[in-house]
């Protein structure tokens, strides 16, 4: 389909970027991608997503817009409290663009359901705050074959990944298993700084953008540090995928998928 | 002897173990942190013999958890 022209005019940015085009344009327009939480890092990613003109974005979280929430979640309005995530979420990403479909799915991730939920996406990307979810979430990305930006931030640092299964190192690869409960503190106990959210998941927005079109190179096989108050990136280079993963290696002894035991109550 | 760590190259004793650089670098949660040495990850249970060289690139990869509450049930 030719694109009308409110989309010439609403894309023109893209589109005069020789690296995007019109070609390039087209490739968001057609792409799927699915962002697992609503949260610090899935509320700044869902805007740009939905402002680039992703054709259908699906966002999935089990929870309501809090107070507390708001100093990050630049998604979410001061209206929305009470709300849920997905639900104010969708209502904002509609608002930027009425060329995106949003789909919803007001749940939690488990082993039952993420495989059907991943399935009909191009790119999957992880907003989520603890760790069985950050694991969980690769594990099934690894198994089903689905390209996955995995994300995390605490205090005034944040982190990033691309995980190209077959291709680059897992999460997995790195961190054999997640940490006890309270081993590792949380965003509630140690806090974090509402814009590391956005240079976050803005840049996990990047890395969706850059898959879809096939621009440039993706953060396969680092693992990109940011820490604020020294004001410093840092790629950090990754060994080889496979590597004795239990996951995403040629021979894995993990074939199927895993619930860790994780208390809602700490994290939230 | 000259190291690399996270980057930044540091003069440290020679001899100097793994443990003894996590607890020199006050690394946050060290019984959780993953190690890479010239871009290889070195197993957690040979922290305290691992013996770091004149050179080596030296990474510290921590847990971080961050972005939407307890996305999990």
């Amino acid at each position: 389909m030719p694109f009308t022209n409110e989309q010439l005019e609403r894309y023109s940015r893209h589109i005069i970027l020789k690296e995007i085009g019109a070609k390039g344009q087209k490739k968001l327009l057609n792409a799927k991608v699915l962002i697992i939480g609503a949260g610090g890092l899935g509320a700044p990613a869902a805007l740009y997503l939905a402002a680039a003109g992703v054709g259908t974005i699906g966002i999935a979280d089990a929870d309501v817009v809090d107070l507390s929430n708001l100093q990050r979640q630049v998604i979410h309005s001061t209206n929305d409290i009470g709300k849920r995530k997905v639900e104010s979420a969708a209502e904002t990403m509609r608002a930027i663009n009425p060329d995106v479909t949003v789909n919803t799915y007001y749940q939690f991730v488990n082993s039952d359901n993420i495989l059907d939920l991943i399935k009909d996406y191009d790119f999957i990307l992880d907003g989520t705050d603890n760790f069985p979810a950050k694991f969980l979430i690769n594990d099934a990305c690894v198994m089903a074959k689905k390209p996955l930006s995995h994300a995390g931030i605490i205090r005034f640092k944040g982190q990033l990944m691309t995980i190209l299964p077959g291709e680059g190192p897992c999460y997995r690869c790195i961190f054999k298993n997640p940490p006890p409960k309270d081993a590792v503190p949380t965003c509630k106990q140690a806090g974090v700084i509402g814009a590391m959210g956005g240079v976050i998941g803005s840049l996990q927005a990047m890395e969706a953008v850059k898959y879809i079109t096939g621009v440039g190179e993706l953060l396969s096989g680092y693992l990109l540090t940011y820490d604020a108050l020294k004001m410093e990136f840092h790629k950090i280079k990754l060994p080889p995928r496979g590597n004795g993963c239990a996951v995403c290696s040629d021979h894995p002894t993990i074939t199927t998928l895993i619930d860790y035991e994780q208390a809602v109550c700490d994290l939230h | 002897m000259k190291i690399t760590v996270a980057g930044t190259v540091k003069e440290v004793a020679d001899g100097l173990t793994v443990s003894q650089l996590i607890e020199q670098e006050n690394v946050e949660t060290p019984r959780y942190v993953t190690v890479s040495i010239n871009e290889e990850f070195i197993e957690s249970g040979t922290f305290e013999t691992h013996i770091l060289k004149e050179g080596d690139e030296v990474e510290f990869l921590y847990f971080m958890g961050g972005g939407a509450y307890a996305f999990y049930q």
